[in-house]
């Protein structure tokens, strides 16, 4: 089995790792009770004898080995301490090797250029030693997960730094980043900014880019404590949503290391994201009768090289209390994945072309499922004429924890070049009149060009999609096939 | 006479596991209609074929180990198929037999061609000579894969053409699963054509089995609701079974089952022309396991239905188009076209099997003008009853059948290169553009040959 490691940058990026790491313990120690150090588990997680001064790697041999302690295969990297440490301190503190841990005192000042041009140069040898160490306990490492918003300093500017690092270093194993975008409201004023250079690096040196929108996830978040029974259970409940079972949630922590009283405000969002990439994931660590390892993910759903940027929906949101399972509920999961307030960004899929889809579905859920999904909903959907069946299908066998069965679906869809024309919109208001210009301009190697090459990288971008969307919904002929001579 | 399978993918080892227990499952089964020493024969048979028994020990001393290895990139999919076997209790996989990497081939054919295939080469080529010498005689070679990932396709379409280098006059089966149409590989029709166009130069013998022909049986015959990959391939098996049990051609006079060389015996004769290696097989009755008891079959009935399903190209029994007639070479009427063979091979098993009259498949109309009409169609027979069926009959046929499904296949990979949609996957991995093209170009010209006939 391949393993896989977790770069997690800023303190967005820390602090959705933290809940990854906390859900990802959870999700196998529910698998896993006998405490032993299995090949599942060994894909995220390193099993060490700390009785020693340089602790020693208990390697996983024939999968029977007692789980001493667990370690993280993270290397975590933020300029400032507060988060880092607040992660050190709490109950997870335990999973993190301290010598992964790249800190500064300062912050980016929510600036790229600072975290880019100067902390990245600055700390390049250190963070390559630390990546390099991690790589070294992998028998076979297949991929970088590279975690950070857009919109901050540090995780736009040192995260995609550390990705064309990665790039230069690793060059056979794959990187997916997993990017927060800026909701229209974000506090960051730079935020435009940052996350428009910041993209210009995602498209030249991710092989997949997941992005996440805060507003999207808020409306998610405040969608499932609609639903949710109300914390303090006094009153007998009527009607339906006594039926809901509040843990199973994807924005609940409960089983976790981290007790709810302890829940931080971004939690809940970030759960979600934590369930983003455990289920994207399951089907390359749990069996399964249709596997997917994680480069059959990019091989499926990235036609050329820089559309590489994956629209993902959640579903369900949360399970029900009673065991029976209609099959219509189970159908319904199936119709929530492709409806707009499921999507994990502010957008559309729907009414948008799809170039490639993946179903990645997890537990109780059989082929036939996923064949009658897709005939009843094929022709809510439009796909690009040469790919008229661009599905891609994952079954694994486990469940997430708390629930039956979950689908996960990746889409490279068109709708996501109107989140990216949001913040070009954005980035323009601000570039007009250059606002703020200065305080980037004045880092050492920071150049002006650089707005303006990463603005025409994603005006390209835009219209490449835009170029296939005019296709959409177009018959178009089949090509002239070869011609054998007789 | 013993064959070697390799199972290679996931697909390729799931489904290897289901016929080596369904071989088990009818061998052990009821035989009432056969004497208890030809039905010794036959056990002796399969045994002999399919498995190996150390130390020649008594049949019910030594759990029979089966005469396969067991190739793919990621280790999920042979654990899951070793440990089904071990629990079966009935058989299990050789000992360091199999082959596996960390990761697997990501669904990509260049991946799985280009390198893992070279990568695993000596290695795998070590277990097949070991496997070889296991067997006293040895009559060929079936390879299990699909045509959509890119182990089975990829590393599959390398190691037949090591098996064919090391084995020129060995004859080789690759029994090959095509996707579903709406498929779960998105790049599935790159892959199939890669793969078939390959296999086409190194391959005796192409055996396709489609997985939505296959779905359609599990829920229209057998009334299986919710349909698993398991459900697939015991239906995918018993077909495999049907053909390869033993049976002796009917008119021989072995008093025995003991037949030399039947498997590459009879697969020669039905691939009379290297241009033309396509097989598909349609089979007779089919339905669940309840429903077995409260029916009763004629022979008449059962090769009146096969012989339209043959014409018709029909999958299955049910929703047979009786219109299709056969037509003589001669009239230009407009009926709809039948469904033309190169040459065909017919199974019987069961009750009262001699006195089926198999009339119906010989008529040389039914055939491609050039084939010699005493090689159209050979027939198989053995009295002792098939996997719980009193009476079946299997159709092997080398004809137009699979043509349908190749023709879209090459149709959708070539819209889709078009656009170069997905090319930059395959050059990272040592692929050029031009093999896509040569690959198509041999394809059209299966198509065009199977077309004229
Ligand atoms: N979903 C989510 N978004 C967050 C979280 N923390 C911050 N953000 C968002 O991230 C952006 C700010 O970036 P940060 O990650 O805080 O910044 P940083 O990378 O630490 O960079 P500097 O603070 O400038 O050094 C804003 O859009 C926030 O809304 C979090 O835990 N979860
Ligand atoms: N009939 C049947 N088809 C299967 C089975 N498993 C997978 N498939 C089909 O096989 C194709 C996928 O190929 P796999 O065999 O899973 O791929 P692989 O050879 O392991 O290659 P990679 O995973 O890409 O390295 C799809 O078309 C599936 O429908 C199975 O058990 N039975
Ligand atoms: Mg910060
Ligand atoms: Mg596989």
């Amino acid at each position: 089995m391949t393993q896989s490691i977790v770069v997690q940058v800023g303190q967005c990026g820390n602090q959705i790792g933290c809940r990854f790491w906390d859900l990802a313990l959870r999700e196998h120690a529910s698998r896993n009770k006998h405490g032993v150090f299995d090949e599942p588990l060994s894909s995220f997680f390193r099993n060490v004898d700390t009785r020693y001064d340089d602790p020693a790697n208990i390697p996983i041999g024939i999968g029977k080995n007692k789980i001493k302690t667990l370690k993280a295969r993270a290397v975590l990297i933020d300029m400032e301490e507060g988060v880092v440490n607040d992660l050190l301190k709490g109950p997870l503190g335990d999973v993190f090797d301290c010598r992964q841990l790249i800190t500064d005192v300062s912050g980016s000042g929510n600036n790229w250029a600072v975290g880019h041009m100067m902390y990245g140069q600055q700390y390049r040898e250190e963070i390559t030693e630390s990546i390099r160490r991690a790589a070294e306990q992998c028998d076979c490492l297949q991929c970088f997960f590279v975690l950070h918003s857009m919109g901050g300093g540090t995780g736009s500017g040192v995260g995609t730094s550390v990705l064309s690092l990665l790039s230069d270093e690793f060059p056979d194993v794959y990187r997916f980043v997993t990017a927060v975008y800026p909701s229209a409201e974000d506090d960051v004023i730079t935020s435009p900014y940052n996350s428009v250079l910041a993209m210009h690096q995602l498209t030249q040196h991710a092989d997949c880019v997941l992005p996440v929108e805060n507003q999207a996830l808020y409306d998610i978040c405040h969608k499932i404590s609609q639903a949710l029974p109300p914390e303090k259970t006094g009153k007998r409940m009527v009607g339906g949503h006594s039926r809901v079972k509040a843990d199973s949630a994807v924005t609940a922590s409960a089983g976790g290391l981290v007790k709810k009283s302890d829940e931080k405000p971004f939690d809940k969002m970030n759960n979600i994201v934590a369930n983003l990439l455990l289920n994207m994931t399951s089907s390359a660590r749990f069996e399964g009768s249709l596997n997917v390892d994680l480069n059959e993910i990019t091989m499926n759903l990235v036609p050329f090289p820089q559309l590489h940027y994956l629209v993902s929906s959640l579903t369900p949101l949360y399970a029900l209390s009673d065991i029976n399972l209609p099959p219509r509920r189970l159908d319904q999961m199936f119709s929530d994945a492709f409806s707009k307030d499921h999507q994990l960004i502010k957008a559309d899929p729907k009414h948008s072309l799809y170039l490639a889809c993946a179903l990645m579905l997890r537990g109780n859920v059989e082929i036939s499922d996923v064949r009658r999904n897709i005939e009843r909903l094929k022709s809510s959907l439009k796909f690009i004429h040469w790919n008229q069946e661009g599905w891609k299908t994952g079954l694994c066998s486990v469940p997430p924890v708390g629930q039956p069965y979950s689908l996960l679906t990746l889409a490279n869809n068109t709708c996501i070049r109107h989140t990216f024309s949001d913040l070009k919109d954005r980035f323009v208001k601000l570039y007009k009149r250059k606002a703020h210009v200065h305080h980037y301009t004045h880092v050492d190697g920071m150049e002006m060009s650089q707005f303006s090459e990463s603005l025409e990288s994603l005006t390209t971008l835009m219209k490449e999609y835009e170029g296939l969307e005019t296709n959409m919904g177009r018959i178009v002929d089949d090509v002239h096939r070869l011609q054998i001579a007789s | 006479m013993s064959i070697v399978t390799l199972q290679i993918g996931q697909c390729g080892n799931q489904i290897g596991g289901e016929l080596f227990s369904t071989i088990l499952e009818d061998a052990f089964g009821k035989a009432s209609t056969v004497s208890k020493a030809d039905n010794e024969a036959y056990i002796d048979e399969v045994l002999e074929r399919f498995f190996h028994r150390p130390d020649s020990g008594k049949r019910n001393e030594v759990i029979p180990r089966a005469r396969a290895v067991m190739v793919d990139m990621e280790p999920k999919a042979i654990a899951q198929s070793m440990l089904d076997a071990k629990k079966s209790g009935r058989w299990v996989y050789p000992k360091g037999q199999q082959f596996c990497q960390k990761r697997g081939s990501g669904n990509n054919w260049a991946h799985g061609y280009c390198k893992h295939g070279p990568q695993a080469q000596e290695a795998v080529m070590d277990m097949v000579q070991r496997e070889a010498e296991k067997c006293d005689r040895m009559s060929g070679f079936l390879v299990f894969m699909s045509l959509a990932g890119g182990t089975g396709s990829g590393v599959g379409a390398y190691i037949t053409e090591c098996l064919r280098d090391h084995f020129p006059h060995s004859f080789i089966t690759n029994q090959v699963v095509a996707p579903y149409n709406t498929g779960e590989v998105i790049v599935q029709n790159y892959n199939a054509l890669l793969t078939l166009s390959h296999l086409y130069q190194s391959s005796d013998a192409l055996l396709i089995l489609e997985n939505d022909q296959v779905h359609k049986i599990c829920m229209q015959l057998l009334g299986i609701k919710n349909i698993s990959f398991r459900d697939i391939n015991k239906v995918i098996a018993h077909k495999l079974a049907s053909v390869l049990q033993p049976v002796k051609p009917i008119g021989s006079n072995f008093p025995s089952y003991m037949h030399s060389n039947h498997i590459s015996d009879m697969l020669t004769s039905i691939v009379p022309h290297p241009e033309y290696k396509l097989l598909t097989m349609k089979n007779i009755p089919q339905m669940s396991e309840r429903s077995i008891a409260y029916s009763t079959f004629t022979w008449s009935g059962l090769l009146k239905h096969l012989r339209q399903m043959l014409i018709a190209n029909a999958a299955m029994e049910e929703g047979i188009d009786w219109q299709v007639k056969v037509k003589s070479s001669t009239s230009h009427s407009s009926a709809i076209q039948h469904n033309k063979s190169i040459a065909n091979l017919l199974l019987l098993r069961g009750k009262d099997v001699n006195t089926a009259n198999v009339d119906g498949f010989q008529e040389s109309c039914l055939y491609a003008p050039w084939v010699p009409s005493d090689a159209v169609c050979s027939v198989w027979a053995t009295p002792r009853p098939f996997n719980l069926y009193e009476k079946s009959a299997t159709l092997l046929s080398n004809s137009q059948s699979p043509i349908a499904a190749l023709n879209t296949v090459v149709g959708k990979a070539w819209n889709m290169f078009a656009s170069r949609a997905y090319v930059h996957q395959y050059i990272r991995y040592g692929l050029a553009e031009e093999d896509f093209v040569d690959s198509f170009a041999g394809l059209e010209q299966v198509i065009k040959s199977y077309s004229e006939l």
